[in-house]
């Protein structure tokens, strides 16, 4: 493994990020959008005074934390399509580079992207509701990192199934992290599942991210059970995500279909 | 000793096997796309692979490069199994195609910037100032792929598979979007590269005359297996045609082929 290749291959999509204006607004706008709606919201909510919790910090707050998986998925799964799109992909492999230094280079990419996103949604979310995620403290450190972790590995899947089957399951990209925005108890408790959904949401870590979360507000302690239970179910699938990705890739490369992604 | 390198280089690289293939096989599904095929490309050798639509010359080179995974048989590119040291290989040699492309948002220079560093090359600003000017695409080198012409982006691509100053170039159809002019010039360019760094290509093209004029030595492929291999004047001779047209459509339309 060459670091040196890695970040080599992360100048490609940012030099794309220069280039594209379209790929950079993109970065922002569904966030922006989300964040101005359920600010709204909120703020509305708020209005009616009552022994409800603070709308604000669960909204936003749990936006803002929610963004962070998504932008980590996508940023790993479209920017493969975009080496898919633009017929790439046999230039990549027939280079030195590994299939873990490539899916190495798209992490790093996924973590520039959530950069320049949650800056703005930081900044949007302090100068339109004076909300403060920092308000979290060194907490913040455990929360995000769970949630970027589970944004890779869902990122990773969803890139080896892109990988096997191609352009028809291009959608998955987009679409794939809202699948677990339900489970993940994002804007609830997940008390409030039915209990068959809540074994579901016990094995899906950002439920566990978003239940710590909502501890701390409440209590003010740290949520230590909820956090191990995260990180604990995070290894256990992004070993299990990368496995998947290697076993599609030696898969697709026996099938003679690695020369013909995007075809 | 007054003996000029010139005269020694030929004497001692042609004995020096830079690819070796045994028996390699591909199937696909139960369809033999690649049928036990054996030969070797010597050092500063150009080898041409020749054949009708679908005998397997594009499954053949991908399965050197690693991209697609035999069946069966051994590959050994400068001296090492493909298997155990795909990286060695890979950063020594390279590929070209008229069938891919390169990445559309970004310039020709930044595009030739990704991958000088992903090759680790040394020097890479004079490198890629070096192969703008000997491709003729200096004055395009600010644009962004997506504006360029197929030819032109065949040129970007040839000066890709040149960064790393490869040993041994994979070329597919590599002339096959690229007026005659542009065709020739290529031709020229990559014999000079053949005879000057004693290159060794994998070269392949549905252009007979510029199979003839590129290739020492040519392997006839039909459904995977090779029907006939020697250097083009022995072919013609073995088949007796005045072309290698000839010999081909005289192969290709033997026992019933798509004639
Ligand atoms: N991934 C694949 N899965 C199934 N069959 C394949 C695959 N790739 C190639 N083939 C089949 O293998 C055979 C050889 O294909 P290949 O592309 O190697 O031919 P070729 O000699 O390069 O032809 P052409 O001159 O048209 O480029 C063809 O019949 C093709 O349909
Ligand atoms: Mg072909």
């Amino acid at each position: 493994m060459k670091v040196s290749r890695v970040l080599s291959y992360t100048t490609r999509h940012l030099y794309l990020y220069r280039r594209s204006l379209p790929r950079l607004m993109e970065v922002f706008y569904w966030p922006l959008l989300d964040l101005l709606v359920w600010g709204f919201i909120s703020v509305y909510l708020s209005t009616y005074k009552g022994s409800l919790p603070d709308f604000v910090t669960f909204f936003v707050g749990a936006l803002i934390l929610w963004d962070i998986l998504f932008r980590c998925q996508q940023g790993i799964s479209v920017s493969f399509l975009e080496d898919m799109w633009s017929r790439n992909l046999l230039n990549v492999f027939v280079s030195p580079m590994s299939p873990v230094e490539y899916v190495l280079s798209l992490l790093l990419i996924s973590l520039f992207k959530l950069f320049l996103a949650s800056t703005v949604m930081i900044l949007v979310a302090m100068a339109m509701y004076s909300f403060n995620i920092f308000q979290f403290g060194v907490l913040l450190v455990p929360l995000v990192a769970n949630l970027i972790v589970m944004g890779w590995a869902v990122g990773i899947i969803t890139t080896g199934i892109i990988l096997r089957y191609g352009q028809e399951a291009e959608v998955l990209a987009w679409g794939i992290a809202f699948l677990f925005q339900p489970v993940s108890a994002v804007f609830y408790p997940v008390s409030v599942l039915p209990p068959s959904i809540r074994t579901i949401a016990r094995y899906v870590p950002s439920s566990h991210v978003f239940e710590g979360m909502r501890h701390v507000i409440a209590t003010g302690t740290f949520p230590t059970k909820e956090l191990v239970w995260a990180a604990g179910l995070n290894m256990v699938y992004l070993g299990a995500a990368v496995v998947f990705f290697y076993l599609n890739f030696k898969g697709v490369k026996k099938k003679g279909l690695l020369v013909k992604v995007g075809e | 000793m007054s003996i000029p390198q010139s005269w020694l280089r030929p004497i001692l690289t042609m004995a020096e096997r830079v690819v070796e293939v045994r028996g390699l096989t591909k199937v696909f599904n139960g369809f033999k796309a690649v049928d036990g095929i054996s030969f070797e490309v010597m050092k500063g050798e150009i080898l041409g692979i020749l054949g009708p639509n679908g005998a397997g010359k594009t499954t053949t080179m991908h399965m050197l490069l690693g991209l697609t995974t035999p069946t069966a048989g051994d590959i050994r590119i400068l001296g090492m199994d493909l298997r155990r040291n795909r990286e060695e290989i890979l950063s020594r040699v390279n590929f070209s195609s008229s069938y891919v492309s390169l990445p559309y948002s970004l310039t020709v220079r930044e595009n030739l910037t990704v991958f000088s560093r992903l090759y680790g090359v040394r020097g890479r600003r004079k490198k890629i100032a070096e192969l703008l000017d000997v491709f003729g695409i200096e004055e395009i080198k600010n644009e962004p792929t997506r504006r360029l012409s197929s030819g032109q982006i065949t040129r970007v691509s040839l000066a890709k598979s040149l960064l790393n100053d490869p040993e041994v170039l994979f070329l597919d159809e590599p002339t096959a979007s690229l007026d005659p002019d542009m065709a020739d010039r290529t031709r020229k360019l990559l014999k000079r590269f053949n005879r000057e760094r004693a290159l060794s290509i994998l070269y392949t093209s549905h252009n007979m005359q510029e199979m003839e004029e590129m290739c020492d030595r040519i392997i006839f492929l039909d459904r995977g297996r090779i029907v006939a291999s020697g250097g083009p004047a022995e072919i013609m001779a073995e088949f007796s045609g005045a072309t290698l047209e000839e010999v081909f459509l005289k192969i290709a339309r033997k026992d019933g082929g798509a004639g």
